[in-house]
């Protein structure tokens, strides 16, 4: 009969539009109004069993990042230290694809070769390509990719230039965001 | 929400305390800003993410950008995602001229913001900036489809200072469009021609070009 | 010396054949394949593809040497890589010289050389005589210059090859628009340029135009009976809602009716074969993710599977099943969303788009859990891969492809494929022959929906895909709607190769040793293919034993694949052409590159 096949996928979209409110109404005898919304519902409504709407309310939920997510790099700072344990090698430049890192090495003052530390370091993440290269290159475990994709802004030349004051964050930082790469390392 | 505090749009010393949105500026914002439309205009990688930030797990029409339009007399958003290269900017310009004010433009991903990691190519436009005035960046390769959000957040947030009084395309006077540049030996800009800059020009630290500026007012660009 | 390069069976059995019929057309070449002499190259051209039955023609590179290597005298050189249908591969090289490098084009043939030598014109600047059209085609007519060549530098230049020197120990952060005369990556003739400022000459005009529009006012006016009657001619794109990306499409019509049409390139020319020449050799592993930017796993294993010959590497066996389930995840992802958007086109609009990407998001989900990026993966290294699968991985996999995939394919299909409407706009239209498409070099499910069963899988078996049990797919008409079919079909092989990949996932290393960033590749060339989503990519490599490559040319399906768009749209009416595009299923950023 013609026409069958048009009402074959009519009828595939009424089953999807369905089942949204028949997922709703689950998760609403299971717990009432806003069930559905708690964070431990979460996980379950973004796992392959989901059935009802897919949506992630962002900005009231934030999305599930796995660990290895990458955005743009930062600066380890060692808790003993207060710095960086950068120093100043150049690996991560050398490597960087589009050639976004920019790291000065001065001389120690008192012995004039080169220091152990940077003099400045610089990212520019309006060319970062988040690859993750420097990260696996540096032989200090000193630069590590950060997770943080809210940085939309008004202007371009002076807010994407990123030195060392804004790259540096706390050790625990890296490790909240990275624990089993973490623990890997501490156990090598 | 971390980096952005800092960065959002402050009024000048001498207003702060003196201005106030009255409660038309606050409507008329508020409805402009729930009810953008954005244009499908997506040129490479970070398309793939804008279209992305429309489908089922993300969303953007919750926030009133439903309908993306193909034509620009329609839409009031120009999302730049992707590469802008020298052959496509004569089409981005004049896009961007047939676009009916209130219009606003969001540079999304590296390769908009700076040409990216493709900034050293032979055909790429370091930045949609250099052809059109940007209103906000989001930097990524490609930006999340939640960065982008936070950039239409931004967005929001920059809408909801204007008043009414002050807007440009209100004031008197007919907006030019920006010249549209042409292809030859390599792309030709017309604002960058000896005719068209003042004698005593002295070249400013890469500032963007507001059309709009530089026109109805008669003040300098 | 070249003579005394051990030659693989397949080329000394040409070379052989050759000298027999053409006697000193050819001769060894530097490493890998032969050496034709011009003068004679059609010949040798035909011959091979009559008598000897290397009827595809895959590539085509132009290579500058502004040095002379190894016996060969500086030149201009293009190289061609031949297969044929067992995958028997061979590659020809011929020379031109410096001054006013010309060679003949093998345009009558092989067609697949149509749009690959007008693209070795454009970046390398080597004329071919007896080209039907000879026109730039990446960049635009009017533009100075042919930049693959190795003196030719751009505005932004720097360096010769990365790392650039500013970067470490100086240290010194600029943006490059602050070195550009113009703070701008433009650079005029001198001419133009008068005290600093650009000064455009007194009536000069732009040819860019002009000349996309010529071949079809030729076409047009070539057509022209008695009765004169008005044709149209359209311009489609770069913007517009049908388009996969910026593509732009001029054609003649006559009412509704297509009587030519010509696919413009060019509007996301990123230039990667440029940069790729300065970059080190794993640095072009994240560009080559934004190739084609939806399937950026598979792209990343064409590079490091070509890689791989010219290194010679080994891969682990776990590493290779790691490759292989990314892979057919990415051809389940591409072919998904490839229906998806031709559905879109076709009118359906946003509903089968939207399923499909609801599917893509947890194919992406396992993909950021694995390397960390939802679309740029960078996850292949040579060798093996980045990081090995984390402990979320395997289940959630599991249940996706035993489960939630087949159920959602099996809906698609019901959705679609009997839909009387969809039925009636892709039936009959686009019919592609098989001996065309051979002669087009098209691949893919372009080249299976007309009855060519070729896949690389089986033509030239790399990683481990002998090892599975799975059928290649093809469909005899070759309409739109078969090639809707065939990816259909193979979205249900890549399940099958999925479960069985996923059930016998065996522990192991995931990389051969560790391969430093600033590794050297030895010197050589080679010719490293893969089946792509799409059709075949290739890498075209040629290296000097240096830290970057010398030369890095990318072959890829859609490119060679939209050479046979005019062919296919001849007869058809407007509306059928956006059908037509979806179903040979393009990404710009693998078209321009």
């Amino acid at each position: 009969m013609y026409g069958l096949g048009i009402a074959k996928s009519l009828g595939v979209t009424m089953r999807h539009f369905v089942v949204t409110y028949l997922d709703d109404l689950k998760w609403f005898l299971q717990g009432g109004f806003g069930n559905r919304y708690t964070p431990e519902a979460l996980p379950e409504r973004q796992s392959p069993r989901a059935r009802g709407i897919f949506t992630i309310q962002y900005p009231k939920e934030q999305p599930p990042l796995p660990e290895r997510f990458r955005v743009f790099p930062f600066h380890v700072v060692d808790p003993e230290t207060g710095k960086s344990t950068c120093t100043a090698c150049g690996m991560c430049a050398r490597v960087c694809p589009p050639q976004c890192i920019w790291v000065r090495r001065g001389k120690d003052p008192d012995t004039g070769r080169p220091a152990k530390e940077p003099e400045a370091f610089f990212i520019d993440v309006s060319i970062c390509m988040s690859c993750g290269l420097c990260v696996e290159s540096c032989p200090f475990d000193a630069i590590k990719m950060d997770q943080d994709f809210e940085v939309a802004a008004y202007e371009r030349y002076d807010s994407f230039l990123w030195g060392l004051d804004k790259l540096m964050k706390p050790q625990a930082h890296d490790i909240a965001l990275h624990p089993s790469d973490y623990a890997r390392d501490q156990g090598d | 929400m971390s980096s952005q505090e800092s960065t959002l749009p402050q009024l000048p010393p001498e207003l702060q305390g003196t201005v106030q949105l009255s409660v038309l500026d606050q409507l008329y914002n508020w409805s402009r800003k729930r009810s953008l439309w954005p244009m499908f205009f997506g040129l490479a990688c970070c398309a793939l993410e804008m279209i992305a930030s429309f489908d089922p797990r993300f969303d953007l029409a919750r926030f009133g950008m439903e309908i993306m339009r193909a034509s620009p007399r329609q839409s009031d958003l120009l999302i730049v995602s992707g590469t802008v290269t020298k052959r496509m900017a004569p089409q981005v310009v004049r896009l961007y001229n047939q676009m009916p004010q209130p219009k606003y433009v969001i540079a999304m991903g590296a390769c908009a913001i700076s040409g990216g990691p493709f900034k050293e190519g032979y055909n790429v436009v370091s930045g949609v900036d250099k052809l059109i005035p940007v209103d906000v960046y989001v930097p990524g390769c490609p930006p999340r489809p939640e960065g982008l959000f936070n950039a239409v957040f931004a967005l929001h947030k920059r809408m909801d200072q204007e008043r009414i009084a002050d807007l440009h395309w209100y004031q008197k006077g007919e907006e030019q469009g920006i010249p549209v540049p042409e292809l030859g030996p390599d792309l030709i800009d017309y604002r960058l021609t000896a005719s068209n800059i003042p004698s005593d020009y002295q070249p400013a630290r890469l500032k963007t070009v507001r059309p709009e500026q530089v026109v109805t007012q008669g003040e300098e660009g | 010396m070249a003579d005394e390069r051990q030659l693989s069976a397949v080329t000394s059995e040409a070379l052989s054949a050759i000298e027999e019929r053409f006697p000193g057309g050819a001769k060894p070449a530097e490493h890998v394949g032969l050496v034709v002499d011009p003068s004679q190259l059609v010949d040798v051209a035909t011959f091979l593809r009559d008598d000897m039955d290397y009827v595809y023609l895959s590539c085509v590179t132009g290579l500058d040497y502004p040095e002379a290597t190894n016996g060969f005298p500086a030149r201009y050189e293009v190289a061609y890589n031949l297969f044929r249908t067992q995958g028997d591969s061979l590659t020809l090289h011929v020379h031109a010289d410096r001054e006013n490098p010309v060679v003949p084009s093998l345009v009558e043939v092989w067609p697949s050389a149509n749009v690959q030598e007008r693209e070795a014109w454009d970046m390398i600047g080597v004329r071919f005589e007896g080209h039907p059209d000879l026109r730039r085609i990446l960049m635009w007519e009017g533009f100075e210059g042919h930049p693959l060549r190795k003196d030719w530098h751009e505005a932004y230049y720097e360096d010769d090859q990365k790392p650039f020197r500013s970067r470490f120990p100086a240290g010194d952060p600029s943006l490059a628009e602050e070195h550009a005369a113009f703070e701008r990556n433009v650079q005029y003739p001198e001419d133009w340029v008068n005290d600093g400022f650009l000064e455009v000459p007194e009536g000069w005009k732009s040819r860019a135009e002009d000349a996309v529009y010529l071949p079809l006012e030729e076409i047009a006016a070539a057509t022209e009976t008695e009765l004169r009657t008005d044709k149209v001619v359209l311009n489609i794109g770069p913007q517009h809602p049908s388009t996969h990306g910026v593509l732009r499409m001029v054609a003649t019509l006559d009412g509704e009716t297509i009587h030519g049409l010509q696919p413009v390139l060019g509007y996301l020319h990123r230039n990667h074969e440029k940069i790729g020449e300065r970059n080190l050799w794993l640095g072009n592993m994240p560009f080559t993710d934004r190739l084609d930017y939806i399937t950026s796993m598979y792209n990343n294993f064409g590079y490091a599977v070509a890689v791989e010959k010219l290194m010679d590497l080994e891969v682990p066996e776990r590493a290779e099943y790691i490759r292989v389930i990314m892979g057919e995840l990415t051809r389940l992802m591409n072919h998904l969303v490839s229906i998806g958007f031709l559905c879109n086109d076709l009118g359906i609009y946003f509903t089968a788009m939207l399923y499909a990407l609801e599917e893509r998001e947890f194919i992406l989900d396992l993909y950021e859990m694995a390397s960390g990026s939802r679309m740029m993966c960078n996850y292949f290294r040579f060798g093996g891969v980045a990081q090995d699968l984390p402990d979320g991985f395997a289940p959630m996999a599991r249940e996706l492809v035993f489960e939630r995939f087949p159920r959602r394919v099996d809906e698609m299909e019901t959705f679609l494929l009997d839909n009387e409407v969809f039925r009636a706009r892709t039936t009959g239209i686009g019919i592609l022959p098989a001996d065309v498409a051979v002669a087009y070099g098209c691949t893919g499910p372009l080249l299976r929906g007309s009855g060519v069963p070729y896949d690389v899988r089986r033509a030239e078996p790399y990683s481990i895909y002998d090892e599975f049990d799975w059928d290649v797919v093809v469909c005899n008409n070759g309409d739109v709607f078969d090639r809707v079919l065939v990816r259909f079909g193979e979205m249900r092989e890549s399940l099958r190769i999925l479960r069985q990949a996923l059930d016998r996932l065996p522990e192991g290393p995931i990389e051969a040793g560790k391969v430093r960033p600033t590794t050297k590749v030895p010197a050589g060339e080679a010719y490293g293919r893969v089946e792509h989503p799409k059709g075949e990519l290739g890498f075209y490599l040629v290296s000097d034993g240096g830290a970057n490559p010398y030369r890095y040319h990318i072959r890829t399906a859609s490119f060679v694949n939209l050479g046979i768009l005019g062919e296919l749209c001849r007869g058809h009416k407007i509306a059928d052409v956006v059908a037509i595009l979806g179903s040979i299923d393009i990404t710009l950023g693998e078209v321009d590159r």
